[in-house]
């Protein structure tokens, strides 16, 4: 059981460094696309949020692994060049989840009360002093558990980067270049599936710390 | 439509332009985006017709809805599975005797925690060195129905602790015994509440089984690659991404458009619970994928009661 674990000791590094990247890299792109995608989302401008809205139902109904698929053999057809596949993982995922992000964003900005804002202008507060002191701490607040549960999604959603592109080293595609080592497939699963509940517990118990600190009284 | 947005005031003459020269501005950047995205695909040859021979035969056309049956296929019967195991698990997890809901509540957490893709691949390549040998399509079910059903589970437990205490009380007060108290009180109005988020979540669960590649089950992805690699048919990569594509959103679009309409006959037929619909004031314009992604993260919005 643990023989599977030392004997292979530079991969598991490898694939749990695969792993973190393909989780950093594309939860930082997903965030900041996200944020562009959620913004047009609640816009004034029609166009801005039809787009926005498309965008999102397009993509939300998608299988990633569909969304993979396009990145991995459409992508650079168009693109006509050959592409590192770690950053096609990453783009993929990227703008996988920042549908996600974008649809907590908006309903986080949906949680504060229209009496606040009215409030903030009745008493004279400039367009961006209604924002940065009286919307966003209350929405940031509301969003922060949500983003949370989407980060652990995308987590649990690296695994899939190894469906199509089994070069991409991490922790999805360590079972077949272990299997051709010989290793026993249920030991190296286990070991993987447990680092995945590790990982997973200490995020929800850190989004539980940020929510009870973070609590908006209404 | 947002004449009361939280984030900006009722647009003067002076925003009206603004809004009206960004409006201008995204319809050029999306079309150009769009644009050169179908020069490059003109350019490659995607749309030359020998790429696109391949969908005028009617054998690959049996091809593609053989996977789609599939797809279906594995869909319904998770569906279904996880509903049951949801029910069995929830209503475990909110048992009164601890030697029942503790076991429940660590099968449903580690369920949750492993991604359903390991879990598929535990269940097709490790189970035959246990000497159990599964089908692609029972690893795919079975995993599915697992991961789903836990998550469903949650959303069922949700359900029920947000109804207030008096609903469970009355129950007992007319001498109704546990069961009863669970069967005609608690879960109907539960499962009236959650109807959308279950529904939100039965369309992951439909997604999900686009994964069933890696076990080589042979679902429309699946079939989508063989053509796509198909040197006789000129690797129409491309052209069976799109069709395949196509057909996976709107399937998937179909069943999201399923769940607005039920939340939209909920939120308005008379009948909704009036405890459920003080809840859902509270949060207003929180779409049912939004409460999803909170419940499938482990972290449970409206759980007003505290824990049994």
């Amino acid at each position: 059981m643990l023989g599977a674990l030392t004997d292979n000791w530079e991969l598991w590094r490898d694939a749990v460094l695969g792993t973190l990247t393909l989780f950093f890299a594309s939860g930082a792109l997903a965030l900041v696309l996200g944020f562009v995608v959620g913004a047009m989302r609640v816009s004034p401008v029609p166009i801005a949020r039809a787009v926005g809205t498309a965008y999102v139902n397009t993509i939300r109904n998608t299988p990633l692994t569909l969304v993979f698929f396009v990145f991995v053999f459409a992508v650079p057809v168009i693109l006509g060049a050959r592409i590192d596949l770690m950053l096609l993982g990453i783009l993929a995922l990227g703008i996988y989840t920042a549908t996600y992000v974008a649809e907590t964003l908006r309903s986080g900005i949906n949680t504060v009360p229209v009496g606040q804002a009215e409030a903030a202008r009745a008493v004279g507060l400039t367009f961006s002093q209604v924002m940065t002191s009286v919307v966003l701490p209350q929405a940031a607040r509301a969003v922060v558990p949500p983003m949370m549960s989407v980060l652990i999604a995308l987590l649990k959603n690296t695994t899939v980067a190894a469906t199509f592109a089994s070069a991409v080293i991490n922790l999805g595609s360590i079972r077949s270049t272990l299997s051709e080592r010989g290793e026993n497939s249920l030991d190296v699963l286990l070991w993987v599936a447990l680092f995945f509940i590790v990982l997973v517990l200490l995020l929800s118990w850190l989004q539980q710390v940020l929510e009870r600190r973070w609590k908006v009284a209404r | 439509m947002s004449q009361t947005s939280v984030l900006y005031d009722v647009p003067g003459p002076k925003a009206r332009a603004r809004n009206a020269t960004l409006g201008v501005v995204t319809i050029v950047v999306v079309a150009a985006i769009f644009a050169w995205v179908v020069v490059r695909l003109f350019q490659t040859g995607q749309f030359e017709a020998s790429k696109w021979e391949a969908f005028g035969y009617q054998g690959i056309w049996e091809q593609i809805i053989g996977g789609l049956l599939n797809t279906l296929s594995a869909f319904v019967v998770a569906a279904i599975g996880a509903l049951v195991l949801a029910f069995v698990l929830a209503i475990a997890r909110m048992s009164n005797h601890r030697a029942i809901r503790v076991p429940a509540a660590i099968v449903t957490e580690l369920l949750r925690a492993v991604p359903v893709l390991v879990f598929m691949l535990l269940l097709y390549y490790a189970l035959p060195d246990l000497g159990v040998r599964l089908t692609p399509f029972q690893a795919v079910t079975i995993a599915l129905i697992a991961y789903n059903g836990s998550v469903l589970a949650e959303v069922i437990r949700a359900g029920v602790e947000s109804l207030p205490n008096g609903q469970g009380e009355a129950g007992y007060a007319i001498g109704l015994r546990k069961s009863g108290v669970m069967r005609l009180i608690l879960l109907p109005q539960a499962i009236r509440a959650m109807l959308p988020v279950i529904i939100a979540q039965l369309v992951v669960a439909l997604k999900d089984t686009a994964l069933g590649v890696v076990v080589t089950y042979e679902e429309l992805l699946f079939i989508a690659r063989r053509l796509g690699s198909a040197a006789t048919l000129d690797r129409p990569i491309i052209p069976s991404t799109i069709v395949i594509g196509a057909i996976y959103i709107a399937l998937c679009i179909l069943l999201s458009w399923l769940a607005i309409v039920v939340e939209r006959r909920l939120s308005r037929g008379p009948k909704s619970g009036g405890s459920t619909r003080s809840k859902k004031a509270n949060a207003v314009g929180e779409t049912s994928t939004t409460k999803l992604i909170a419940i499938q993260g482990g972290h449970q919005q409206g759980s007003g009661a505290p824990p049994v």
